[in-house]
C-alpha cells in the first residue's frame, strides 16, 4: 500500500520540482543576486551602496517622477480601458469587431513607436502639421516633452490592456446575474454600479496592478519624451548611468531597480487586498447577457468611440508613415520630397537593422512559447496546489515576475557578468543574455491571466477526469490545457507582439551582434534620424498588423476568446 | 463491484472536525444512501471515499484494498470510483461521445472497442444520435445522462452521486429517479448517493446514512429510519417527526410499553429491554393523530390549518404543552377551524432509546 500511494503522487512531484526548477532559474537567482549587490557589494555586508543611492537627489527626483507618471497612466488607462470594454461588452454598439480591433491596436504597437508616432504628430518637424501649414516654427518645443505627455502615451498605451482583461471578465458575467437584478427592478445603470462592476472586481483590480507595473517600469515612453526634457524616470535614470559609466556603476543601478521593484510590488500588494476582500467566483456557466439598447443615444456613443480610435491610432500612425516617407528632418512632404529611401535603407543597407530583424523575431517567438508552455503547469500549481509551501513559493516569485523589466535586465548583467560557474559559459555581450531575461521578464503576462483563467474553471472538471482514471500529466494534456489555453495562449501572442520591438531589457542588455528592432530604433532616433526610426517602425507595425491578420485566418481552428482583438 | 468499509474516519479541516468517526459498511451492490442538512459533512464523506481529501484517521477499504489511511492515501485515478457531480461538470471542449470515451481513453482501449461501449453507454440512458453534440447544446436531464453514462462506461467498483438531482426540476426528478433505481438493478453496481432529500433517499436506497454534525445518527434501511429512529435528530429530521415528552411507566413485554404522555397514558412500540424511566421522549408521525372528539385523549388549540387537497395539514398546540406544535394531516371533510379547541388521540409512536440522543 505506501508504494502504491507513492506511485500515485509521482506525476506530482514531478511537476513541483520541474516548476521550481524554473521559477528558482528565472525568479530566485536574478532576484537574490541583485539583492546581494545592493546589501553586500563586493561580498561583505555593507550600507554603502543603499547610503549613496539615498544621498543623491537624482533618485528622489526620479522616484517621484515615477510614480506621478506610474499612478496618472495607470488612472487614465483603468478609466478609459474599463470604458470602452463595457461600452463594447454590453450595449448594442455596431461595429464591433472592428472598434475592438482598433482598439486593442496601440497595444501591439510598442510603447517608443507610440511615442515616436505622437512626437511626430506635434513637433515643429511635423510633414502633418506642414501638410496643412499649422507646424509651430523651428526651434519650438514639442508639447509632449513633458509630464502630462509622459501619462497621456501611457494611458493609451496601457488602456487596451485594461480592456482587454476587463472583456474577458465580462464575457463570462452570465446573464442571471443581470437579469436577477433588473428583474428585482434596477435599470441598467444601477446593475452596472452595483453588479457589473463589483464582479469584474477582480479583473479591474489584475488589469490595473498589471498597468501600473508597465507604466512604472516604461522605458519607451519616458526615454522618448523625457530625456529631452530632462524629465527622468527610474528606468531612463538607470540607461543614462549605465550608457554613461558601464559595467563600473553596476552597483548603483542595482539599487535603482531594486527601488523600482519596491514600487511595482507595492501596486500589486494593493491589488492582492482589494482583490481578497470578496469572493467574486462566478460559479455558473450561462450565455452573456442581452446587450442593453441605447436606442437614440448610439449614433452619438458610436460616434465618439471611432473619434477616439481616430485620435489615439490613426492619427499618430499616419504621422509615423508620412515622417518614414520624407527625405530627411523638418522637409515637408510633397510630391517631389516623397521617397522610400528610408525604408531601402534600414532593410537592405543598414547591417544592424538587418542582424535586429532577425534576433527580434525569434526571441520574441522562443519568448512566448515558452511561456505559454511553462503557464499552465505554474498557474495550476498556484490556483489549485494545496501544498503550503508552493503557495509561499508562489509569494516568493510572483513579485519578482511581475517586476518592471529594467530589475530584471540589471540582474541578468549581475548574473551573467562573469561566465557561468564550472561550465565557463559568457552570456554576457552575446544574445542569449537577452533570450534569458525575456523568458523570466513575460512569463508574467501569460501566467496571470491563466490563473484568472484556472480561478473560473470548476475543479470538477478536473476531478471527473481523475476518477475517470486519468493520471496528472494527462489530465493537463486533454482537460486542463485545453480548458485555460484560451487565457494562456492570448498570453503568449501578447508576449509575441510586445517583444517583437522589445526597447526596455535590451536597451541595457545589447551588445554589437545582438541588437533588437527596439534598440536600433532607439538609436536612430538618439542620433536625430527620426525617419530611419519611423522607416523601422512602419515596419513593425505592419508585420505584427499582417500577424494578427494570418493569426485570425486560423481563429475558426482555436477556441473563442484565444485572440484578444476578435469578437 | 465491490464493498466499501469505512472503519472510524475522522477528518479534520484546521481546527473544524468534517467528519467524526463514521464506520459505515456498504455490501457489494447495495445502494446507500447518505442523507443529512447541508453542513452535516455528507460531502466531506463523499470526498473522502473518492480520495480528493485524505482521511486524519481511520481507514477506508474498497473492495480488500486500502485506499485511504492516516498513511497514505490512493489517488483518486487509481480507485476506479465513478463519480456523478451535481453540476454534472461535463467538459465543454468535448463532445458527448468524448466525454464518456475519455476513461476509455485514458486506458489506452482499441478504439473501435471504445466507439461500441460508448455506443452501449449512451444507448443505456437513451442518448442515440447524440455523440457529436456539445454538452452546451444539451438540456439539463441529458447533461445529466451524459454524466451518469461517463460513469458508468469505465465499469467502475463503486458509482457515487453528489446530490445529483438537484439541479433539475420536479418533473425531470422524478423520471431520473426512476433511471437511476433501474440503472442499479441493471448494473449491480455498489452505489453511495449524497442527497439532502429525504424522498429521494427513501426512495432509492436500500440504506441509509442519516448524518449530523460530522457523525453518521443512524444507518439503516428506509422503513427502520421511519419506524424506529434511534435518537431524536433522526427522529425530528425525517418526515418531520413530532418528539413528545414521556414518562415510560411499565418496561418492555413483546415490543411495546406504556408511557404517559401529554397527560394521558398510552402504549407505543420500543427496543427490547426497556426499563421504567421518566424524561423519555416518544416519536409520532401525522399518521399516528388522529381527532377524537368523545374518547380518550388531550386537550388543544388548532392553530393553522391549510388545505392541501383532499385533505387538510393542522398544526395544534397541547394544552399540557403550550411550547409544542403538533402536525397531522385531516382528510375531506375537514371540520377544524384555526382558532377552535381539539382534542387528539394518539393511536401509536415510538419509544426514542436511551444514551443516543444527538
Amino acid at each position: 500500500m505506501p508504494t502504491r500511494v507513492r506511485e500515485s503522487r509521482g506525476q506530482e512531484m514531478v511537476l513541483t520540482a520541474a516548476v521550481a526548477v524554473v521559477i528558482v532559474l528565472l525568479s530566485l537567482l536574478p532576484m537574490l543576486r541583485l539583492i546581494k549587490e545592493i546589501v553586500a557589494p563586493g561580498g561583505t555586508l555593507s550600507t554603502v551602496a543603499i547610503a549613496a543611492g539615498l544621498r543623491s537627489p537624482a533618485t528622489w527626483i526620479a522616484t517621484w517622477h515615477t510614480l506621478v507618471v506610474g499612478i496618472g497612466g495607470t488612472l487614465l488607462a483603468v478609466l478609459s480601458g474599463t470604458l470602452v470594454a463595457v461600452l463594447v461588452s454590453l450595449t448594442d454598439i455596431r461595429g464591433r469587431s472592428a472598434l475592438v480591433l482598433c482598439y486593442v491596436m496601440p497595444l501591439m504597437i510598442a510603447p517608443q513607436v507610440t511615442a515616436l508616432a505622437w512626437l511626430q504628430l506635434f513637433g515643429p518637424a511635423s510633414p502633418f502639421l506642414k501638410l496643412f501649414g499649422a507646424a509651430p516654427p523651428l526651434g519650438t518645443k514639442n508639447p509632449l516633452y513633458s509630464t502630462s505627455g509622459i501619462i497621456l502615451l501611457l494611458g493609451i498605451q496601457y488602456g487596451p490592456l485594461v480592456f482587454l482583461l476587463v472583456r474577458a471578465g465580462l464575457r463570462k458575467l452570465p446573464r442571471e446575474l443581470v437579469e436577477a437584478a433588473r428583474a428585482g427592478g434596477a435599470g441598467w445603470f444601477p446593475v452596472l454600479v452595483t453588479i457589473v462592476l463589483p464582479l469584474m472586481t477582480p479583473s479591474i483590480m489584475a488589469a490595473a496592478a498589471l498597468a501600473f507595473v508597465s507604466c512604472v517600469g516604461n522605458f519607451g515612453i519616458p526615454a522618448f519624451l523625457g530625456i529631452p526634457a530632462n524629465y527622468l524616470v527610474l528606468p531612463t535614470l538607470i540607461y543614462q548611468k549605465l550608457a554613461g559609466g558601464g559595467p563600473a556603476v553596476l552597483g548603483e543601478t542595482a539599487f535603482l531597480s531594486a527601488l523600482i521593484g519596491v514600487i511595482a510590488m507595492a501596486g500589486i500588494l494593493a491589488q492582492e487586498v482589494m482583490s481578497r476582500r470578496r469572493d467574486y467566483r462566478i460559479s455558473s456557466t450561462s450565455l452573456p447577457a442581452e446587450p442593453y439598447e441605447l436606442g437614440r443615444w448610439r449614433p452619438i456613443v458610436q460616434a465618439c468611440m471611432w473619434l477616439l480610435i481616430v485620435l489615439v491610432l490613426f492619427l499618430p500612425l499616419f504621422g509615423l508613415v508620412l515622417t518614414s516617407l520624407v527625405p530627411g528632418y523638418g522637409i515637408a512632404l510633397t510630391a517631389k520630397t516623397v521617397t522610400l529611401d528610408n525604408y531601402r535603407f534600414v532593410l537592405f543597407e543598414h547591417d544592424a537593422a538587418n542582424r535586429a530583424f532577425f534576433n527580434s523575431f525569434w526571441l520574441s517567438i522562443a519568448a512566448a512559447f515558452f511561456a505559454v508552455v511553462v503557464a499552465v503547469p505554474v498557474g495550476y500549481l498556484i490556483a489549485w496546489g494545496r501544498q503550503r509551501w508552493v503557495r509561499l513559493l508562489n509569494l516568493a516569485v510572483e513579485l519578482p515576475y511581475a517586476l518592471p523589466g529594467v530589475v530584471l535586465a540589471i540582474a541578468s548583467l549581475l548574473l551573467f557578468l562573469r561566465p557561468i560557474p564550472l561550465t565557463g559559459i559568457q552570456l554576457y555581450n552575446t544574445v542569449w543574455i537577452i533570450l534569458y531575461a525575456y523568458l523570466a521578464r513575460f512569463l508574467v503576462l501569460a501566467l496571470r491571466p491563466t490563473i484568472s483563467g484556472y480561478h473560473q474553471i470548476d475543479r470538477a472538471l478536473e476531478e471527473a477526469a481523475q476518477v475517470a482514471g486519468a493520471g496528472l500529466f494527462t489530465r493537463m494534456r486533454t482537460i486542463i490545457f485545453p480548458l485555460v489555453a484560451p487565457a494562456a495562449i492570448a498570453g503568449g501572442l501578447l508576449i509575441f507582439m510586445t517583444a517583437l520591438s522589445e526597447l526596455t531589457v535590451s536597451a541595457l542588455l545589447w551588445s554589437s551582434g545582438s541588437e533588437t528592432i527596439g534598440v536600433v530604433m532607439f538609436s536612430f532616433e538618439q542620433g536625430g534620424d527620426s525617419n530611419y526610426a519611423a522607416a523601422m517602425s512602419v515596419i513593425t507595425v505592419a508585420v505584427t498588423f499582417v500577424l494578427m491578420l494570418v493569426t485570425n485566418l486560423l481563429a475558426p481552428y482555436l477556441p473563442s476568446g484565444v485572440l484578444p482583438w476578435r469578437d | 463491484m465491490a464493498r466499501l468499509s469505512l472503519d472510524h474516519v475522522t477528518k479534520s479541516f484546521a481546527n473544524f472536525e468534517a467528519v467524526k468517526d463514521v464506520s459505515i459498511d456498504v455490501a457489494d451492490g447495495e445502494f446507500l444512501a447518505v442523507l443529512g442538512p447541508s453542513g452535516c459533512g455528507k460531502t466531506t464523506l463523499l470526498r473522502l471515499v473518492a480520495g480528493f481529501e485524505k482521511v486524519t484517521s481511520g481507514e477506508i477499504r474498497i473492495g480488500s484494498d486500502v485506499v485511504s489511511s492516516s498513511v497514505g492515501s490512493v489517488a483518486p485515478e487509481k480507485r476506479r470510483v465513478g463519480i456523478v457531480f451535481q453540476n454534472y461538470a461535463l467538459w465543454p471542449h468535448m463532445t458527448v461521445a468524448e466525454n464518456i470515451g475519455y476513461s476509455l481513453k485514458v486506458a489506452k482501449l482499441d478504439k473501435t472497442v471504445a466507439r461500441q461501449k460508448v455506443e452501449d453507454a449512451l444507448a443505456l440512458v437513451n442518448l442515440q444520435g447524440l455523440g457529436q453534440r456539445r454538452p452546451a447544446n444539451l438540456s439539463g436531464g441529458q447533461r445529466q445522462r451524459v454524466a451518469l453514462a461517463r460513469c458508468l462506461v469505465a465499469a467502475p467498483s463503486l458509482v457515487l452521486f453528489d446530490e445529483p438531482l438537484a439541479n433539475l426540476d420536479v418533473h425531470l426528478r422524478a423520471s431520473m429517479e426512476d433511471e437511476f433505481a433501474a440503472f442499479h438493478k441493471r448494473t449491480g453496481t455498489t452505489i453511495v448517493y449524497i442527497t439532502h432529500d429525504q424522498a429521494e433517499a427513501m426512495s432509492l436506497a436500500d440504506r441509509i446514512a442519516v448524518m449530523d454534525h460530522g457523525r453518521v445518527a443512524q444507518l439503516a434501511t428506509p422503513r427502520e429510519l421511519y419506524h424506529e429512529p434511534a435518537n431524536e435528530m433522526v427522529a425530528s429530521f425525517v418526515s418531520q417527526g413530532i418528539l413528545l415528552p414521556a414518562d415510560v411507566l411499565t418496561g418492555e413485554d413483546g415490543g411495546h410499553c406504556k408511557v404517559r404522555a401529554l397527560g394521558t397514558e398510552l402504549v407505543v412500540r420500543c427496543r427490547p429491554g426497556e426499563r421504567p424511566r421518566a424524561g423519555a421522549k416518544i416519536c409520532c408521525r401525522s399518521a399516528d393523530l388522529d381527532v377524537s372528539p368523545h374518547g380518550p385523549g388531550f386537550d388543544g388549540l388548532v392553530k393553522r390549518v391549510i388545505y392541501q387537497g383532499g385533505a387538510a395539514r393542522i398544526e395544534f398546540t397541547p394544552a399540557a404543552g403550550p411550547d409544542l406544535t403538533l402536525h397531522f394531516e385531516q382528510p375531506d371533510p375537514v371540520t377544524l377551524e384555526s382558532g377552535a379547541q381539539a382534542r387528539l388521540r394518539i393511536r401509536s409512536g415510538w419509544l426514542i432509546p436511551v444514551g443516543t440522543a444527538s
